[in-house]
């Protein structure tokens, strides 16, 4: 445990030596927020909060796509990985350490999300649902984390870079997340309960307001951490097999 | 004390057979040097010995133990390749982070002045130059206070004056009473450390001896000249004849020269050529191997022939 700490630690400062890379995971839910939820929802306190919620969820699901599918990709290729292997510890330190390192960097992308949403919007929130919301986060990083783990360990960097691009808009847009619950245009509402993105923000706009999941939605989400984690389960061993047996 | 061992190791990576029923044993306080060509199976044998991969078949142990078990590897030292240190950390990190899977690590002040790294402490790694992230990669290996440290090529590409300071750790490191296994394409290296030899070529072990005794294997030199009718000469361990000029493979040409002399044999152009050790493990695996100019191929199968057939080694 106290190793997993340590790799955390160096994986962060790493990251945070390029504070585009930050940044970057951090600008796109912001700047959603600032153009599609500040002028549309800013004035009614409950669309705005669900609509908050919204881009939060928003803002996980880029995070870790981005951070576990490229980064995992990247480190691939780095003999620094291979190196790491040979000293006294195993596989699964830095393995913890690459998850608390992620859900670190995820609350850290959530700052500006959530300061818009409280300054420039009418959302409001509880303490006891914001401290909900802290919680719902790292669920709902789940199933993304375990996606950006699949297509980290599966596809080389150059290639983990475009299916992460690729996978993310249409899971935000298909999902609703875009819009508020219920008011997306009809086909999305069709389809947005198949997808990963639906059930998480429905866990957040129920911790947040006054939204009841639908268990469709919520049947899909575990369907998804399953084949995600049957996945990414997958591609860990095979890449594991490839490269150290 | 065995620290470690192969036994019968092979390993394949799909067709192509990279070790070869290799067994080695490096006891306690031995500083071994693994010599030969590129692609001739070090990397291979080291990435077992670390636990990187898993033989085929066959064994390999670090103090008794199975190098893929975590606990096996707490007393040895590895170096990293200089080009996977991570860009952004800064040397004193590099060196913590490593430190920080020990229970009982080299002070870091200490671990960098002895690799002449101690200015370069706040530096961060993608900025240091070529041979001073060489030497960061192999103090890394001493952190932990090793008992046998296993570094692969601890000094490919690196200057003259960098690579004596490397030297110069080892030997101190050695001289502590540590154990080192360390793999070099270099004849030089090799002798300039290593107490011993392992002579590797196409997967096999070729030689394990002193170094005197390998050198006179693998130090051949190529006797060039142009002459009609050859004596019976000694030390030859190849001859061939290319556009009407004979090479003379030999591990001793001051003996073959004084003999042509001696016999009195016409020849003119004589050139007298340290070989690369590719050329060197060419000749001592197919010493027996019919001379002149055979196809390239047929050279190669009797190289092969006769590495499998297990030359004997000077043990």
């Amino acid at each position: 445990m106290q190793l997993a700490l340590v790799h955390a630690r160096y994986q962060l400062l790493e990251i945070i030596r390029i504070p585009v890379a930050v940044v970057g995971s951090a600008f796109f839910p912001a700047a959603a927020m600032i153009f599609f939820v500040v002028p549309f929802a800013g004035e009614d306190s409950a669309g705005a909060t669900l609509a908050t919620a919204s881009m939060v969820t928003f803002s996980v699901m880029s995070a870790n796509i981005f951070q576990y599918g490229v980064g995992v990709a990247e480190d691939r290729d780095q003999p620094w990985n291979p190196y790491t292997r040979t000293l006294p510890a195993g596989p699964a330190p830095r393995f913890a350490g690459r998850v608390l390192a992620g859900l670190a960097l995820t609350y850290l992308s959530l700052i500006p999300v959530v300061v818009i949403g409280a300054t420039l919007t009418a959302a409001e929130i509880t303490l006891a649902a914001f401290l909900l919301t802290i919680g719902t986060v790292a669920v709902i990083s789940v199933p993304f984390t375990l996606m950006g783990l699949a297509i980290g360990y599966s596809l080389p960097s150059k290639a983990a870079i475009v299916v992460a691009q690729v996978v993310f808009l249409p899971l935000a847009f298909g999902g609703g997340l875009l819009s508020a619950p219920g008011d997306a245009p009809g086909f999305i509402e069709t389809i947005a309960p198949f997808l990963p993105t639906r059930g998480a923000a429905e866990l957040m706009w129920s911790a947040v307001g006054d939204y009841r999941v639908q268990p469709l939605a919520m049947i899909m989400l575990g369907v998804w951490v399953v084949l995600l984690a049957a996945l990414a389960g997958w591609a860990y061993r095979r890449d594991e097999g490839r490269r150290f047996s | 004390m065995t620290l470690a061992r192969a036994d019968q190791a092979t390993r394949r990576y799909g067709d192509v057979l990279a070790l070869d029923r290799v067994d080695l044993e490096v006891s306690a306080g031995e500083l071994v040097g693994l010599l030969g060509p590129n692609g001739a199976g070090k990397s291979t044998l080291m990435n077992l010995l670390v636990g990187l991969r898993r033989p085929s078949s066959g064994r390999v142990e670090l103090f008794g133990g199975d190098p893929r078990d975590p606990a096996s590897r707490r007393q040895i030292g590895v170096t990293p390749q200089e080009t996977g240190l991570p860009g952004t950390l800064r040397v004193s990190e590099v060196v913590d982070f490593v430190a920080a899977h020990y229970p009982d690590p080299l002070p870091r002040g200490e671990l960098l002045d002895q690799f002449g790294l101690g200015d370069l402490a706040r530096r961060q790694t993608g900025g240091l130059s070529g041979g001073q992230r060489r030497r960061l990669a192999v103090a890394l290996a001493f952190v932990g206070r090793p008992r046998l440290v296993l570094l692969d090529e601890p000094t490919t590409g690196l200057d003259v004056a960098a690579r004596h300071t490397l030297w110069e750790a080892i030997r101190a490191f050695h001289a502590d009473g540590g154990t080192v296994l360390l793999s070099s394409h270099y004849l030089e290296e090799v002798e300039a450390l290593a107490h011993r030899v392992v002579v590797i070529g196409q997967g096999r072990v070729l030689a394990d001896d002193t170094v005197d005794a390998v050198r006179g294997i693998v130090g051949v030199r190529r006797v060039s000249l142009v002459a009609d009718q050859l004596p019976d000469l000694p030390g030859v361990v190849r001859t061939e004849r290319v556009d009407g000029r004979l090479h003379l493979l030999t591990t001793d040409a001051d003996a073959l020269v004084r003999a042509l002399v001696t016999a009195g044999t016409a020849f003119t152009d004589l050139e007298v050529r340290p070989t690369s050790l590719e050329e060197a493990f060419l000749a001592i695996t197919s010493g027996d191997a019919p001379t002149g100019d055979q196809p390239a191929t047929e050279g190669r199968t009797a190289t092969a022939t006769a590495a499998a057939g297990g030359r004997p080694t000077t043990v």
